[in-house]
């Protein structure tokens, strides 16, 4: 079973580097909720991104269609971003279970974690973060983030690897 | 990569400092710019709104200090730093971020003279009120306390008497309350004390002094240590209220355990201004990278110029955490194990006047107000820096009559006992 007080960074990089899709639970159209900066970032990444969230279902937040549900994404998705209080998560499982093609990765954000409910999706062969922000993750790994001043608590000799534009870096391998 | 943790050396080398992404270039680059380019309107909007990380403007971000930021940040153990135009603009800032108009905090009287000026006048102007704790014990800060407390601020090593602070147990006071502790770690530097490791919240430094450490560049930093909970109560409004001027976001939500950075940098550092130069930002970058070396030097002869002192029939007292039977040795060596500093002061029998004419007879030591330079320096504290003190205040700070003040070099330790022994034979 998977360790949940630490993730090794080369662990979360693989994870962030391999998934393509990405349904976001709770996603927000308030454009100063953490749920929505999260959203728009992974799009600038790249991400395909499916927000879930019943009252917006058929309206686009950060220029992406929004579900009310998991069951009713149009297709799989490699990875299930959960923005919910944890005592949802048992029956945001369910949900997850019941998917006709279970995704890869599970990823809970900051502040949200379940052991017990990791453990059930880790049976089941799915990758389990939790306590964790993408958008940090992803930042600090790319090195984005040090322009804020923030401690990446990472060192290397290499390049950051620049996206388009000026102002973008992406996770190298 | 491995998953080592890399030590203090290594991080004092390394910490935020990556090649250039464009050029390779391996040094950092010294981003001398006013601004950066927008990739679209929409970059810009998502920069303006916080929801994307980049540069704008270097009043804010800079990627040359960003580097800095990042390395003391590591090098203390925070979750994030800003650094900005001096140690002076650090407090400054921190107190913005905290205080509201009829708000105090509590503060150490054993303090470098020119924050006991900041904050016992200029903060008078905000309406921000500094209590002074009678002692340096925990119970003398605790007394203090009153329902309007929003702070209290310390010297890890207190300049310039060399005093070492009990910053687990004062932390203890703070968090039984509920108040942040900030550190003024600018003596220490990060290479001889971890005060986020003893308990603060918030570290701040004069990177002027050891971090650059060779007297050419202003600076100071901003150090949040990530474990102070600003939504527990409302006493926090600044980082737990709607920010109108970014579209009502809460930063302590948004930011979570780096809010306090940020707060102090989107607004403190966005609407007050003393940004640091990226060029300051390089040459500060440049000498911590020797630091540790540097301040075991430092400590050591230091070290043996106290010894000297103390032998010496023209010196009344040594006041150096580092010697034996100093009445701050045990707190040294519980918190600063790696060494006592470079900065003491010392009594020079024959009062005032003996004060002045050792600090003109001296050739190796400069007489000037700084500390932490490779250069040794000496000054005569109650003549210069802590002269708009009166003579309790003086005393309090630990800056009477007789009082010398010595920030100790690099230089070999015998060339600078040979300077003071010819300096102390003529007075
Ligand atoms: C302990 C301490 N804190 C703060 C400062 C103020 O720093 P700056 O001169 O960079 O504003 C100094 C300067 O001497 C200092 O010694």
């Amino acid at each position: 079973m998977q360790e949940h007080d630490f993730y090794p960074d080369q662990h979360v990089r693989s994870i962030l580097s391999s998934v393509k899709s990405i349904a976001i639970i709770g996603a927000s159209a308030n454009e100063v909720r953490p749920s929505f900066f999260v959203a728009k970032y992974l799009v600038a990444k790249g991400y395909r991104i499916f927000p879930i969230n019943p009252g917006r279902a058929g309206t686009e937040i950060a220029g992406a269609m929004t579900y009310a549900s998991l069951a009713d994404l149009p297709e799989p998705v490699d990875m299930v971003d959960v923005f919910r209080h944890a005592d949802a998560l048992p029956s945001i499982v369910m949900e997850i279970m019941a998917m006709p093609k279970l995704p890869s990765v599970v990823w809970a954000q900051l502040g949200i974690r379940d052991d017990a409910v990791a453990a059930s999706l880790e049976m089941a062969g799915i990758e389990v973060i939790q306590n964790r922000c993408p958008k940090i993750e992803y930042a600090r790994l790319s090195g984005e983030i040090g322009w804020a001043g923030f401690n990446r608590r990472t060192i290397s000799s290499r390049k950051p690897k620049l996206q388009r534009g000026f102002q973008h870096y992406l996770l190298s391998e | 990569m491995s998953n080592r943790e890399p030590g203090f050396d290594t991080l004092a080398i390394h910490a935020g400092a990556q090649p250039d992404p464009a050029t390779g270039a391996r040094i950092t680059p010294i981003y001398q710019t006013a601004s950066f380019v927008f990739d679209d309107v929409d970059h810009a909007a998502s920069l303006f709104g916080l929801q994307a990380f980049g540069n704008i403007y270097t009043r804010i971000t800079n990627p040359t200090t960003a580097v800095l930021e990042e390395r003391v940040a590591a090098l203390e153990g925070g979750t994030a730093a800003l650094a900005v135009a001096s140690g002076h603009a650090a407090q400054l800032l921190v107190m913005h971020a905290l205080m509201q108009p009829g708000d105090e905090f509590i503060a150490s009287r054993k303090l470098y003279g020119g924050s006991i000026n900041q904050f016992g006048q200029s903060f008078k102007s905000f309406d921000w009120h500094v209590r002074w704790a009678d002692d340096i014990t925990p119970a003398a800060f605790e007394a203090q306390i009153t329902s309007k407390t929003k702070a209290i601020f310390i010297e890890s090593l207190a300049n310039p008497g060399g005093v070492v602070m009990d910053i687990n147990g004062i932390a203890e006071v703070a968090r039984k309350h509920h108040i942040p502790l900030i550190v003024d770690n600018t003596m220490a530097t990060p290479y001889l004390c971890r005060p986020i490791e003893h308990g603060a919240d918030i570290v701040v430094q004069s990177l002027t002094k050891f971090m650059g450490g060779h007297g050419n560049s202003m600076g100071g930093v901003i150090v949040d240590g990530g474990t102070f909970d600003w939504s527990k109560d409302d006493r926090y409004p600044i980082l737990t209220e709607p920010r109108p001027e970014y579209n009502d976001m809460v930063l302590a939500e948004t930011f979570g355990n780096f809010a306090f950075a940020i707060a102090c940098r989107v607004l403190g550092l966005r609407d007050l201004g003393p940004a640091i130069s990226p060029f300051n930002a390089f040459q500060i970058l440049t000498g911590i990278e020797t630091l540790p070396l540097r301040m075991q030097r430092h400590s050591e002869n230091a070290f043996k110029v106290a010894k000297f002192l103390q032998g010496h029939d023209k010196v009344a007292w040594v006041s150096y955490a580092g010697l034996e039977g100093d009445e701050h040795h045990e707190m040294q060596k519980r918190y600063m194990p790696n060494g006592a500093g470079a900065v003491f002061t010392f009594g020079v029998k024959g009062g005032y006047q003996s004060g002045i004419d050792l600090v003109s007879n001296v050739e190796i030591f400069s007489h000037l107000a700084n500390i932490g330079d490779t250069r040794s320096l000496i000054i005569h504290p109650a003549s210069t820096t802590h002269r708009q003190l009166d003579d309790t205040q003086k005393a309090a700070a630990g800056a009477g009559a007789d009082v010398i003040r010595l920030s100790v070099g690099i230089e070999n330790a015998e060339d600078l006992i040979a300077d003071l022994e010819q300096a102390l034979k003529n007075i």
